[in-house]
């Protein structure tokens, strides 16, 4: 069964049309089809802590956060709902406002293999 | 609406996180960067400005980092935030806070990071992103060194205007 995949996103942040077409080709990558990625914007501080929402891009597949960000002392951002671009670390340790495509793959595989 | 080029930047008095006032004044350039703790262009572009103020710190260039965002909506920008923030790493300049916003409003800063490279007559030589690639360490914020070292020559930078490049800065509602 095909996953649900989300992009929340917020407009005060500039990645969201990179961070989509990231998504939308690691979608591809593992053979979902890329018209499936769905993209929901969050407009307000009470959308946002509504929706648990910890920043932009955000990605959600079947409504579970797919990729983890980071504070700015590196720790989990988890607990942090704002309107605010999310910070995410690549693979490689830099600190990026887009996930690693390397992540999304993983988690989108994983949920393939969990809901096959 | 945003400083223009050529034209004479805001003096301002701002508080470090030490509680020590600084200005732009005193030295043969001073770069502002509107910064802040919580966006990811910010922190992905923070080292490569700190090592442009570490290697620029023996010409006389001043840099002055400052964060206007909205503390009570943002508490990760909170004064206490940023001092925390100091103490974990190494600075090599002072980060202040823009509490009013008025700095920030003055100077037309939209974004986290905005550079304004000033000459010692205070006049805005160069505005806008570090460098082309947030995403590049390797780019080492060109555009700013560029646009110093032609203003410690004495001269206009090729590039004297880029888009500044980040999170919008957050305003006060």
């Amino acid at each position: 069964m095909t996953p649900t995949v989300e992009l929340l996103w917020w407009d005060g942040c500039p990645s969201t049309e990179r961070a989509l077409a990231e998504l939308r080709a690691a979608a591809a990558d593992v053979g979902i089809d890329e018209a499936a990625v769905t993209l929901r914007e969050i407009h307000t501080d009470a959308e946002a802590a509504a929706t648990g929402f910890p920043g932009s891009p955000t990605v959600l597949i079947d409504g579970v956060d797919a990729v983890g960000g980071v504070d700015a002392a590196g720790g989990d951002d988890a607990q942090v709902s704002s309107l605010s671009c999310r910070i995410y670390r690549r693979r490689d340790g830099r600190i990026s406002p887009t996930p690693d495509p390397d992540d999304l793959r993983e988690a989108l595989r994983a949920r393939l293999r969990g809901s096959g | 609406m945003s400083l223009a080029l050529g034209a004479t930047a805001p003096d301002f008095a701002l508080p470090d996180t030490t509680g020590a006032s600084w200005s732009p004044t005193e030295a043969p350039a001073t770069v502002l960067v509107f910064t802040c703790n919580h966006c990811p262009y910010a922190l992905a572009w923070h080292d490569r400005i700190a090592d442009a103020a570490r290697d620029y710190a023996e010409r006389g260039v001043r840099f002055l980092a400052i964060n206007a965002n909205d503390a009570e909506r943002y508490p990760r920008d909170s004064p206490q935030a940023m001092r925390e923030r100091v103490e974990r790493e190494e600075w090599p300049m002072p980060y202040l806070h823009d509490a009013t916003q008025e700095v920030a409003g003055a100077y037309g800063a939209q974004t986290t990071p905005d550079v304004f490279v000033l000459d010692a007559s205070r006049t805005l030589r160069y505005r806008g992103a570090p460098d082309a690639d947030h995403d590049d360490p390797a780019a080492r914020a060109q555009w700013l060194r560029d646009a110093l070292d032609a203003v410690l020559a004495g001269s206009e930078p090729a590039l004297a205007e880029t888009p500044p490049v980040g999170c919008s800065i957050k305003w006060r509602r």
